[in-house]
């Protein structure tokens, strides 16, 4: 692992069943990094996102990162308690349906609060003071605080997915196409909302999304990926307007604009 | 101070293959040589489509090259570094403290005013906002860029307005090593005298600057030296 990387995945496969879904994948992530992962639908992106969690448990190969206390791990060899505090403390994961990332029947105030409480804190008053100031730094209205998130836009969704997960300040948070399910104008102000908060907070960020436009805006680098493989990766821009595979350039030649 | 230079290219080539074209080969560059030392501006000639603007993104990583080196020896610690061949990160780290490139054209961040983004090269070295955009500020009054648009994202803005706001950009954060793809093409006198001005101070300050400029006005005033890039069909022809 390179002395001021935060995760080193090496030689990563993944499989269902006895279907591979990914092989092979290799490449580090820094401290305040975006790396977006792109390509078709069925490449293994998703895939790939919940094998870096370890949601999904790799079939071959590992994960190596910088534990905040324990320094470098290899995320295989942690049990099942040490992989939940990294989950509910350190890491974030946004999914694509805020329903799947948001507890519907609770309130947003209750959905801000969750991770904080699962550290350990217990004050009424502190806990809603930082459901609100997160409900503003998402641009919620915090008069809506006791409003269940199923009352809510699919924007306002998504932007509350955001203030949970960032709430306990992880270093290292995974997105799963989180703008695919929105409008264009909607899908505008949730990314300019995502890009001023992954600066500010330095975040480490691996986004899966099938939108180029999206990579270009907010990531550094681009991982392409097809049929379960990286077939190319490299700066943003690099792979944006100097392709070099295929599969790439029939990407980039695909849209309008990127 | 010594004469090492500070960016050095070796047999650099570069062709494009186009996949989605029958796989057919576009030969650009070839063999392209020359080393640059502090305070030197080495001006591009050759006529437009011989490959200038593609040399200097291979220099910038924006394009990979087919063939040879491009080495940078690193101000911070004096490390000669094979731009060819650095990990992405490092070259990343490279962009923002040591290799500056203004564009043509601006690529305009929607939704993004252009004093934030001419702030932004500031905070990514860790700058603080107030101060970058106070900066910023500076930068865009001296390019006469009126305060009452600054607030508003450039994507409205004309443009030699744009050029203005791209030239800030990439000037804000003061780099060893420059490069500049015709960044007066859409001005007028008076800004263009202005960026005549900020380029001489840059390459006075020690900055190495590779640039095209198809002003004779400004290559003149900018230039210690010229490179000639001919296009390849008509040496092969």
């Amino acid at each position: 692992m390179s002395p001021d990387a935060l995760m080193s995945v090496r030689q990563l496969s993944a499989a269902y069943g006895r279907q591979l879904a990914c092989r092979e994948i290799s490449f580090e992530l820094y401290p305040g990094e975006v790396i977006c992962l792109v390509g078709e639908s069925g490449s293994g992106k998703s895939t790939l996102l919940n094998t870096l969690a370890h949601r999904h448990r790799p079939a071959s190969g590992e994960v190596i990162y910088r534990h905040a206390r324990l320094g470098p791990v290899s995320l295989g060899a942690l049990d099942e308690a040490r992989l939940r505090e990294l989950w509910r403390t350190d890491w974030g994961f946004v999914r694509q349906n805020p329903r799947d990332g948001l507890r519907m029947r609770i309130s947003a105030g209750g959905n801000i609060g969750e991770r904080l409480m699962a550290l350990g804190e217990r004050h009424y008053g502190r806990l809603r003071e930082t459901a609100v100031e997160w409900l503003r730094l998402v641009e919620i209205d915090p008069q809506r605080i006791d409003d269940r998130p199923d009352t809510f836009s699919g924007g306002m969704q998504q932007r509350l997915q955001i203030a949970r997960n960032l709430v306990t300040r992880p270093r290292l948070v995974f997105m799963d196409e989180p703008t695919s399910g929105l409008d264009v104008s909607v899908q505008a102000r949730f990314l300019d909302l995502l890009r001023r908060l992954v600066a500010e907070m330095g975040l480490s960020v691996v986004l899966v999304t099938h939108d180029l436009g999206v990579a270009r805006l907010l990531g550094h680098r681009i991982l392409v990926m097809k049929e379960g493989q990286i077939v190319e990766q490299g700066l943003t821009d690099q792979v944006l307007d100097d392709p070099q595979h295929p599969y790439t350039q029939l990407l980039v030649t695909s849209v309008l604009a990127a | 101070m010594t004469d090492q230079p500070i960016l050095e290219v070796q047999t650099l080539s570069k062709r494009f293959k186009l996949h989605t074209r029958d796989g057919i080969e576009i030969p650009v560059l070839e063999d392209i040589e020359f080393r640059l030392g502090a305070g030197e501006c080495l001006v591009l000639d050759g006529p437009s489509g011989a490959g200038k603007s593609t040399l200097l993104r291979c220099l910038y990583g924006n394009y990979l090259v087919s063939g040879g080196r491009i080495l940078l020896r690193r101000p911070s610690d004096g490390l000669v570094l094979d731009l060819c061949s650095i990990s992405p990160h490092l070259l990343t780290d490279l962009r923002r403290t040591t290799l500056g490139y203004v564009s043509q054209f601006l690529r305009v961040i929607p939704r993004v005013s252009a004093r934030e983004i001419v702030a932004e090269p500031l905070t990514a070295v860790g700058v603080p906002m107030a101060q970058a955009l106070e900066r910023a500020d500076a930068l865009l009054d001296r390019l006469n860029l009126s305060s009452r648009i600054r607030h508003l994202p450039p994507a409205t803005f004309s443009g030699g307005e744009q050029q203005r706001v791209n030239i800030a950009r990439g000037l804000i954060v003061p780099k060893p090593v420059l490069l500049l793809d015709e960044p007066t093409a859409s001005l007028d006198a008076r800004n263009r005298a202005v960026v005549i001005a900020l380029i001489q101070e840059a390459r006075l300050a020690g900055c190495a600057i590779v640039g095209i400029f198809h002003d004779r006005e400004v290559r003149d005033a900018v230039a210690t030296r010229s490179f000639d890039i001919q296009p390849m069909e008509r040496e092969a022809a």
